[in-house]
């Protein structure tokens, strides 16, 4: 292994059926980072955490996570990688500490050790006042505590978080932030995969972005927004009519293509850090025209912006909860059609 | 690589070695066993209703066949010939929540969480099996108790009413494998429940389960003749009541040997693990 990678993944591919949902993936990951995989739905995230972490094979190019081979070594690897999120879950039946007791037992802990090792982790994700309620009596919060807190069990080098925010709170979200950047402090390498550009930005060290299947970009958070071009002016056209016409009207303003929804009548420019003069500039043209506008912002880019300056098309569905895990197939098929 | 393999170190190893490997593979077994059975304490709406599944059939058949049919043509009672197919098709039906309860943990992604963990392969299904082999002899229980109350006796011997509950619990064992196949095929849930009662209710209705194979129309007796539920449940009565119920009612004569009985139920149910534990564990490596 080369360099300080501790994932590292080359041409790897994954088909089901005739729908590609990895063509050739090339990921290093160096050890004790916290890596973003950002995309939207259906770009190939989960089908590449899945691989990683030996729930799914590839069917094509080849995986490698400390060292050892995903398909090849995959017992030996079980022993030294958590998976968390979207792509595992905790038995809602079962109390908080009997989930971590036998995640324990299975790691090949004995009862004593399994039990001391679970009130330990209880007692650091907070859990240690509802470790005897069943889980199902928890908050979406809690059961993503005790989510991720049995991926931890086997104290694993390298952990996988599969969309570890989606669907939670505000509130929780930050829980799930602190957490993730406490146990980088401690060693960890961190593989996660999110829709939300902030996440990425506030935990990950490098992001990698993805979608329909492919890597479109790859660098630290700085790197990609400038990329995308600093800030982002967001208009809106009064009577949604005259959005095509607006759009020609703006032509040249800002640092790269604007992203038109005619439905919304919303049109947004890559502007730099040129926000106010575009902002004027906007509103003499327009002015000119006679279009009238019935709301403007300033704001930093979004996930949609990333994919817009990227790739040409806005990202589907880029803030709704993904749907569940299991009907990823669903998703792909949706997105073929796209 | 320094730090990173000074903190795996630490980490546990696979077990190398047959020995070592098969004791791990029984303890992941019981510990997901456990699990299960946790899981239904939980939930006891769940066993309640398995439960009075059973009760319903024995009493159903009891009271509409029975008192329809008295005897068989050989003058046999029906009580005492239906009992034993009570029993076969009861270990069948509560095989069916091997596939159901697979396709649940599936559903909640509990499965995934297992096969992320460093456990051997066979324990979820082999803990899923033992601990629905584990359900099927309290239900068994339950049907006996009833049978009794309703005119069922063992009357063949201690010995040989022992040799039948194990081979109930064998059939229910085997199918359990079969239903693993289908849940870990179908995977939903819904799917799942549709299939295998679809799949069930034909086998074990054209068979000797609750009448006779020689009242059944020319076509289905030879289905019904080579249906292995027909010998298991020929073999459960035999051993149950004696070769009585299992004499052709023209002839007279035992429809097979007891020998040939026992051959051919056990080479059923070998000849059934053989194909279905193979399947299941495989299906069960290549989820996706």
């Amino acid at each position: 292994m080369a360099g300080g990678s501790i994932i590292r993944t080359e041409a790897l591919e994954r088909r089901f059926g005739t729908v590609e949902a990895l063509k050739g993936i090339d990921l290093e990951v160096e050890a004790g980072s916290v890596r973003g995989l950002l995309g939207p739905n259906g770009a190939g995230k989960t089908t590449c955490v899945r691989i990683l972490t030996t729930l799914l094979l590839p069917t094509g190019g080849r995986g490698e996570v400390d060292g050892l081979d995903v398909v090849k070594d995959a017992e030996e690897l079980r022993y030294r990688i958590g998976l968390a999120g979207q792509s595992a879950a905790v038995d809602e039946n079962l109390t908080g500490l009997e989930n971590l007791e036998m995640v324990g037992r299975l790691y090949g802990l004995s009862k004593s050790e399994a039990r001391a090792r679970s009130g330990e982790i209880l007692e650091r994700f907070q859990l240690s006042d509802a470790g005897d309620r069943q889980a199902k009596t928890y908050s979406g919060g809690m059961r993503r505590r005790l989510d991720v807190a049995s991926s931890l069990v086997g104290r694993p080098d390298i952990l996988f978080l599969d969309e570890p925010t989606t669907g939670l709170d505000p509130r929780s979200r930050v829980d799930v932030w602190a957490f993730v950047r406490e146990l980088q402090a401690d060693g960890t390498t961190i593989l996660l995969t999110t829709q939300y550009l902030e996440e990425a930005d506030q935990l990950a060290d490098r992001i990698t972005v993805v979608d329909v299947g492919k890597i479109i970009a790859e660098g630290t958070s700085d790197q990609l927004k400038d990329q995308i071009g600093g800030e982002v002016l967001e208009l809106t056209v009064d009577d949604t009519a005259q959005t095509w016409a607006a759009a020609e009207a703006l032509q040249g303003i800002g640092t790269g293509a604007p992203n038109v929804d005619v439905d919304d009548g919303r049109i947004r420019i890559p502007v730099g850090n040129e926000g106010a003069e575009a902002l004027r500039e906007s509103d003499r043209r327009l002015d000119e025209q006679k279009i009238k506008l019935s709301g403007f912002a300033v704001h930093r880019p979004t996930l949609d912006d990333v994919f817009m300056a990227l790739t040409g098309h806005a990202a589907e569905d880029g803030s709704e909860p993904e749907p569940e895990e299991k009907q990823k197939r669903g998703r792909r098929g949706r997105k073929e059609k796209a | 690589m320094s730090a990173t393999v000074a903190r795996s170190s630490t980490a546990r190893r696979a077990p190398s070695g047959i020995g070592a490997r098969a004791a791990r593979a029984v303890n992941n077994g019981l510990i997901v066993a456990r699990r299960n059975i946790l899981t239904l304490t939980r939930v006891p709406t769940v066993l309640i209703f398995e439960l009075v599944q059973p009760i319903m059939f024995v009493l159903l058949f009891r009271f509409i066949y029975a008192n329809n049919i008295a005897n068989l043509p050989n003058g046999f009672p029906y009580v005492l010939f239906l009992m034993p197919g009570i029993f076969i098709q009861n270990a069948i039906f509560g095989a069916t929540t091997t596939a159901i309860g697979l396709a649940e943990d599936m559903k909640e992604g509990i499965i995934d969480r297992f096969r992320s963990l460093p456990m051997a392969r066979s324990a979820v299904l082999v803990g899923r099996t033992t601990f629905d082999l584990a359900k099927n002899m309290i239900l068994v229980a339950i049907v006996l108790v009833i049978g009794y109350v309703v005119g069922f006796r063992f009357s063949n011997g201690f010995i040989n009413a022992l040799w039948m509950l194990v081979l109930v619990m064998a059939v229910g064992f085997t199918f359990s494998w079969i239903c693993a196949c289908v849940g870990l095929s179908l995977k939903k849930v819904e799917a799942v429940q549709a299939a295998t009662f679809t799949m069930i209710f034909p086998i074990v209705f054209v068979s000797s389960a609750f009448v006779p194979v020689v009242g059944m129309s020319p076509f289905l007796q030879v289905i019904a003749r080579n249906n292995p539920i027909t010998h298991w449940c020929n073999l459960a009565r035999y051993l149950a009541v004696g070769p009585g119920a299992i004499v052709d009612p023209v002839t007279h004569l035992p429809v097979n040997s007891f020998h040939s009985l026992v051959f051919l139920s056990v080479i059923w149910i070998v000849g059934l693990l053989v194909i279905f534990v193979p399947l299941a564990t495989r299906l069960y490596r290549r989820l996706t």
